[in-house]
């Protein structure tokens, strides 16, 4: 490993394939960052992972939210350190108090925010364009449309905050984070490391209403200069030559413009990297060469309404959709018209769903919950899944942490018998990123809710990341091992008990008797995800179950628990039940489920 | 070897999560890189590690822009599985070339019942549409060079026929990327697949 990482670092002439994600953390450290800071989510986590796998005298952390990630990135700021805070979309959302506010103060070291947002929802709970926060926040905004410009819009990232004391956003999307495509790094002789001392500016870092009223006069002078500055911005080009009046012209911006470069020949193109705050003077002189221009973006209309303010007409939305990701024939589709059609080949094909992992300690719960028939308010997590069949089993999904407030509100207004089934389940990260609050909502005021803490000792959903309660930093470090149990009872609840997922009996009693009782309550079931990699040796060890056909009386009740291992196959149109020994790894829960023995070690 | 690529080349990648889909295109397009050629290439895996679908785009040429393929414009389709190959058969050029392994992954659908069974005759299906489809059995090959989980590599010798790259700058690339470990099986897989049918 350490081998490939010098030779990277020792040949910076050679252009290397990266996806946007890698390209960004090279970007961080060519630029000479030393604080960077996030919560895993897709698809901003491998930004984190590889700062701190290959750039290792870079300071990298997990933080316990996106919130705590841009404080602590703006304390190292203040400090004088160029400091980064990664997060997906939604993740900018929770940060977006801090965000709002560190408009006014600025910065010392350079401080930007990679926002790397999720069109088409590939793996969210929603779409939102997070170009809006630029514009809300009155900051620049940076759009990559590949690996390269990722890298080197990285890099003038921090310049430009440095030079207009200002936060900077770099938003990416899923295609431009995990694409890959060819970049030529800079030649960085010196990665000139700035010095950090303590801040000594109240006017400026203080803001109390005295100071904050000084500090918005501020953020308004200095849109006004990044706009002069985004008129030249080497990276805000118009690729038309000619004098003579073009028929048509498009604004684009993102990876649609690899998409319009893809199907328009030789249509000029003005595209904008620094969308927030806009070149006006350079957008009016292109427009103005062409009879129709059009504003190729994806999701909002962000570009196309800015420009519209302006009273300069362009056609954006009426001829390319708000939802989803653009593709290159979509565009052409909207530029040109539909394409012939193609014959299409119509076979029905069974779907591929994500499914929980054979052996995952939440098969067992959710089975259980079902079957007390109870209402289960998700949250984000792996244990989503279980909206999907068999189970069924999760009545709602909003954002991190929402599950537990909603239960809550919920009790709150139903009957006697409707708030008794109400439940919580969220994972032990979403729970340390934000579920604690809610639980102490809880308890201040009185609530009866029962909460499940699914801790599986990981972030399991975005590829297993430590987190406060997992004993390890990002970097792998051993650390402090947070306990939630404590926390919880800390808050004030009273019962806290302990469950092994693996015991159907034990779990339906437990549940039972929580839901039923008068007051705060929180289950832990504490079992490690299966995909880690020291569960995953011992249980490689433990040899695969399998079903005796002579005492299968086809029940299907082992369906039920969802595991992938449990197959039915159908010889001579009889189904028949298997055990897959590939993935089985022995749990043994379809084992206490099959009541008549069927299913043997 | 550029003047192969006055026009880009388009190659899909589809299977399974953990079937080695994505070092395959990773392989690839390091070959491409390493050739001088521009590419780009993209991942669709948000659920893959939970039994979901990998499709992998890679495109190959002088000058490349979109990082993924208009529909009807895949040249080569390297299918991991029959199901996911099915899957993809409207995006593919009329002329595609088709490599399909002979494996057949059941997704959970079919298992509980609720969904429609897999298709019959399913390669039939394929070739009765594109006669440059072949079905070979990576596994089994891959099983002869040493290391079942090298079919991504078995399939990528049978394509390296199709490509214009020499045989030396794909095992210089393989033994890059494949861990130092499992060098020589990986190389053995490759061999193997090249020779398929040759």
């Amino acid at each position: 490993m350490k081998i490939r990482k010098s030779r990277r670092l020792l040949r910076p002439q050679h252009k290397e394939f990266l996806s946007g994600n890698e390209a960004i953390a090279r970007g961080s450290y060519d630029a000479a960052v030393r604080f960077a800071a996030g919560y895993p989510g897709t698809p901003s986590t491998e930004i984190l992972e590889n700062i701190a796998k290959r750039y290792t005298d870079i300071y990298a952390e997990w933080s316990p939210n996106e919130k705590v990630a841009l404080e602590a990135a703006s304390g190292a700021s203040m400090a004088g350190a160029r400091a980064l805070a990664a997060m997906k979309h939604v993740g900018l959302n929770v940060a977006s108090d801090p965000l709002m506010t560190l408009s006014y103060t600025g910065v010392n070291g350079g401080l930007v925010i990679i926002t790397a947002d999720d069109p088409g929802i590939h793996s969210s709970q929603n779409e939102q364009d997070n170009r809006h926060y630029a514009k809300f926040a009155k900051i620049p905004l940076l759009e990559p449309s590949d690996s390269q410009e990722a890298y080197d819009f990285t890099i003038l990232a921090f310049e430009i905050s440095e030079r207009f004391d200002t936060p900077v956003i770099l938003r990416t999307t899923t295609r431009t984070s995990h694409s890959k495509s060819l970049v030529q790094l800079k030649q960085i002789k010196n990665r000139e490391i700035k010095k950090t001392a303590l801040p000594n500016n109240a006017e400026k870092f203080v803001m109390i209403p005295k100071y904050a009223r000084e500090r918005h006069w501020f953020v308004e002078k200095r849109l006004e200069r990044i706009r002069v500055y985004s008129e030249n911005f080497l990276y805000n080009r118009s690729d038309y030559q000619g004098n003579k009046k073009g028929k048509i012209g498009i604004i684009t911006s993102g990876v649609a413009y690899q998409y319009v470069k893809e199907v328009c020949g030789d249509i000029p193109v003005l595209k904008l990297s620094l969308t927030y705050p806009l070149p006006t003077k350079l957008i009016r002189d292109f427009v103005n060469r062409f009879k129709k221009t059009y504003v190729v973006e994806e999701l909002d209309p962000f570009i196309e309404e800015e420009i519209k303010g302006y009273g300069i007409n362009v056609t954006g939305k009426e001829r390319f959709p708000s939802v989803g990701e653009l593709t290159p024939d979509i565009v052409h589709e909207g530029l040109f018209g539909k394409k012939s059609k193609r014959k299409k080949a119509n076979i029905n094909l069974p779907a591929r769903e994500p499914v929980m992992c054979a052996g995952c300690p939440y098969l067992g719960i959710f089975y259980i919950l079902k079957r007390l028939g109870l209402y289960i308010a998700g949250d984000i997590g792996c244990y989503t899944l279980a909206a999907m069949p068999p189970y069924n089993a999760i009545d709602s999904t909003l954002c991190m942490g929402a599950g537990i407030c909603q239960a809550f509100g919920m009790e709150k207004v139903l009957n006697e018998k409707d708030r008794k089934k109400v439940v919580a389940v969220i994972g032990d990260s979403t729970f340390l990123h934000s579920g604690m609050t809610g639980l102490l909502n809880i308890v201040y005021n009185k609530g009866i809710a029962t909460v499940i803490i699914l801790d599986n000792s990981t972030t399991a959903m975005t590829g297993r990341q430590d987190h406060p309660a997992s004993g390890y930093t990002l970097k792998g470090e051993e650390t402090k091992e947070i306990n939630i149990a404590g926390i919880c009872r800390a808050l004030g609840v009273d019962r806290v008990r302990f469950i092994d997922p693996f015991k159907l009996d034990e779990l339906e009693r437990t549940i039972s008797e929580e839901v039923n009782y008068d007051g705060p309550s929180v289950i832990i079931s504490k079992s490690p995800c299966i995909l880690l990699k020291h569960v995953a040796e011992i249980k490689k060890a433990v040899p695969p179950l399998r079903v005796d056909p002579s005492l299968c009386n086809g029940c299907l009740i082992c369906l039920k628990l969802g595991c992938p291992a449990i197959q039915r196959e159908f010889i001579d149109n009889k189904g028949v039940l298997i055990i897959n020994p590939i993935l089985c790894n022995g749990c043994a829960l379809c084992v206490d489920l099959c009541k008549i023995g069927a299913i043997k070690p | 070897m550029k003047k192969d690529f006055n026009k880009t080349i388009n190659l899909l990648f589809a299977g399974v999560g953990g079937q080695g889909v994505l070092l395959a295109s990773d392989i690839l397009s390091e070959i491409a890189h390493a050739a001088g050629l521009d590419v780009k290439k993209s991942d669709i895996h948000g659920m893959s590690q939970r039994g979901g679908s990998v499709v992998s785009q890679v495109r190959i040429g002088e000058k490349v822009y979109s990082p993924i393929i208009r529909e009807g414009e895949v040249d080569f389709l390297i299918a991991f599985e029959i199901l996911e190959a099915l899957r993809c058969l409207n995006i593919l050029s009329e002329k595609c070339r088709i490599i399909v392994n002979n494996q057949k992954i059941y997704p959970i659908s079919i298992y509980n019942g609720k969904e429609n069974k897999h298709p019959k005759d399913d390669f039939e299906l394929i070739k009765k549409r594109y006669k440059d489809a072949e079905l070979m059995d990576g596994f089994a090959i891959a099983e002869k060079a040493g290391d079942n989980r090298a079919v991504n590599l078995v399939l990528l010798g049978r394509l390296s026929n199709y490509l214009p790259f020499e045989q030396t700058l794909w095992e210089g690339v393989i033994k890059r990327c494949v861990p130092p470990s499992s060098v020589e099986k990986n190389l053995h897989a490759f061999k193997l697949g090249r020779r398929v049918g040759l």
